[in-house]
């Protein structure tokens, strides 16, 4: 600044100014696209879920807590549920299959950790529903592993089409972002520790359950959410995958608002499912916090 | 320390799960029968059917519109909004908000933004989708920067800002050259996401103009055609290049740096 050739007020004054500019310049273009773009569409789900649904499928504007009661049908409440079961089912299953992938790869010599991790991320980075398209292949009555199972003199079985096929669809999709925070966590790992550990005696299960498992929970729990995130909400995999036998709750909010045109209804299955993933979001801050 | 030999088996399950179904794939796309079960030979007639696919082709080029208009806005927007976080302001609440949509599920998305869109009475279309991209392309663009600028040195700033320059001087010639790599990887971020994004699109697209990944989704539930194996292979070799281009990148830099 050239406060010596300005008055001490004024050259305040400017910096203020600047200030408020930058601002301004900064901010408010971004600021502005997210409050039109994401948080009043975010204010119009929440608030439509309040009113009434027209009889030609508009909306009414009359409010009405019956969307919210209508939740807690046994048809609706039973879909919620399953989600629920599916998606935790997957990212259970995700964590068993996961956890020993990440950890012997961060035991890999440098040179092949990329390579081992890059072939983890590789399959996430083609698109999402050809890798479902993938096991559509795979699984249908005439398919690889049919026909393997046939060589073997078993089967044909009906793979496709059930709540097994939707699990298998969820942790293929969503696996590397399991594998990728699990192997952060363990990465940072002191070896010692371990080594310390079972210098001490303690067989690898006890140094597992008592050193490396309390450790890298933090990578265990974001790698659940990853997982858990994107299962629950999903509407593609149970419909193409599941045969729209057994549908998950992304299936019924996609169909309130495509085809049966109840945008309440289906504005207050959305607050449902946002308001699962927030109770989540709240339990992983506090197990941070605790870490 | 002795590695524990049985943790290979789940090891190599892994890998065997993750490639199976697109090694598949690829040799089925080059099946010279129509049953995408059995292989009956060479060849490379799907290739040629699908490179006769109109529909395919337009759900391309509607996806690359989407993917570089998206991305040019986002990149703008997210650089200006990191830095407007990182140099004008404390609040952890407008930290958050602007990385808000890269956390919020895809489906609540995409029905806030058709319900807006039939409020405000605007016709779907590629614009829809464009604007729609952006939200999410920005987030990630701003993350990205953001975390750039809070290991940036400011002493630079400050140095340009003592020696007389403008406040527009200094973010013209100081603050984003230095913030070029971020602000590349946020793009390159962005745009793969948008090619890709699948739900967004879906209910914010036009019905007569689809993105590829709406093309795909028809394609698939109308049945299995050897067809769309060839599509996935081609995505596929796409996907792998870009993947080892990039990470030959990122060695590159990382060894000049």
């Amino acid at each position: 600044m050239t406060s010596s050739t300005v008055s001490g007020a004024t050259a305040k004054q400017r910096s203020r100014r600047s200030r408020v500019l930058g601002r301004l310049a900064f901010l408010s273009p971004g600021l502005a696209y997210l409050i039109a773009l994401m948080l009043i569409p975010l204010a119009l789900i929440i608030s439509y879920a309040f009113f009434r649904r027209g009889r030609f499928g508009g909306v009414v504007y009359e409010l009405t807590g019956e969307n919210f009661t209508r939740l807690l049908d046994p048809i609706y409440l039973d879909v919620v549920l399953d989600s629920l079961k599916l998606a935790t089912a997957a990212t259970l299953i995700a964590l068993l299959v996961g956890y020993p992938t990440a950890y012997l790869i961060a035991q890999l010599p440098a040179r092949w950790k990329t390579i081992a991790l890059i072939a983890i991320v590789m399959p996430f980075w083609t698109n999402f529903l050809i890798r479902i398209y993938a096991w559509i292949v795979l699984l249908s009555g005439p398919g690889l592993v049919n026909t393997v199972l046939g060589k073997l003199g078993l089967g044909p079985f009906e793979f496709l089409y059930n709540q097994g096929t939707i699990v298998t669809g969820l942790v293929y999709s969503y696996l590397p972002l399991m594998v990728l925070p699990l192997y952060a966590a363990i990465e940072k790992l002191d070896p010692q520790l371990r080594e310390a550990s079972a210098n001490l005696g303690a067989r690898p299960a006890r140094t597992f359950a008592s050193v490396t498992l309390p450790l890298t929970l933090p990578g265990v729990v974001t790698g659940c959410m990853f997982v858990f995130v994107p299962s629950f909400g999903n509407f593609v995999i149970p419909e193409l995958l599941g045969g729209g036998r057994s549908i998950m709750v992304g299936n019924l909010i996609r169909d309130q608002f495509l085809k049966a045109r109840d945008w309440p209804f289906g504005s207050a299955l959305t607050l449902a499912l946002l308001a699962v993933l927030i109770v989540l979001l709240l339990l992983q801050a506090w197990s941070a916090r605790r870490a | 320390m002795r590695k524990p030999r049985l943790l290979y088996v789940p090891f190599w399950a892994t890998y065997v799960f993750l490639y199976t179904p697109i090694v598949v794939l690829v040799v089925m796309s080059f099946n010279a029968g129509k049953s995408p079960y059995s292989f009956d030979g060479l060849s490379l007639k799907w290739y040629g059917k699908l490179a006769g696919n109109a529909t395919v082709a337009e759900g391309l080029v509607n996806t690359l519109i989407v993917a570089a208009g998206s991305t040019a806005l986002a990149t703008m927007l997210g650089t200006l909004l990191a830095v407007g976080l990182a140099r004008h302001t404390k609040s952890r609440l407008l930290d958050g908000l602007g990385v808000l949509p890269a956390v919020l599920p895809d489906l609540v998305l995409a029905i806030g933004l058709l319900v807006f869109y039939a409020m405000v009475k605007m016709t779907l279309g590629l614009h829809s989708v464009l604007l729609a991209h952006t939200v999410f392309g920005m987030a990630f663009v701003t993350a990205v920067v953001r975390t750039r600028l809070t290991h940036s040195d400011t002493s630079l700033e400050e140095a340009s800002r003592d020696l007389g320059a403008t406040p527009l001087t200094t973010f013209l010639r100081v603050t984003l050259p230095q913030l070029m790599p971020g602000i590349a990887a946020g793009a390159m971020l962005a745009f793969t996401l948008s090619i890709d994004e699948f739900v967004i699109a879906f209910f914010t697209a036009a019905p007569t103009t689809p993105t590829l990944p709406i093309v795909i989704y028809s394609m698939v539930r109308f049945g299995v055609t050897p067809e769309i194996n060839a599509l996935a292979t081609l995505l596929l070799a796409v996907s792998f290049t870009v993947v080892i281009v990039a990470q030959r990148m990122t060695r590159l830099t990382e060894s000049l740096s």
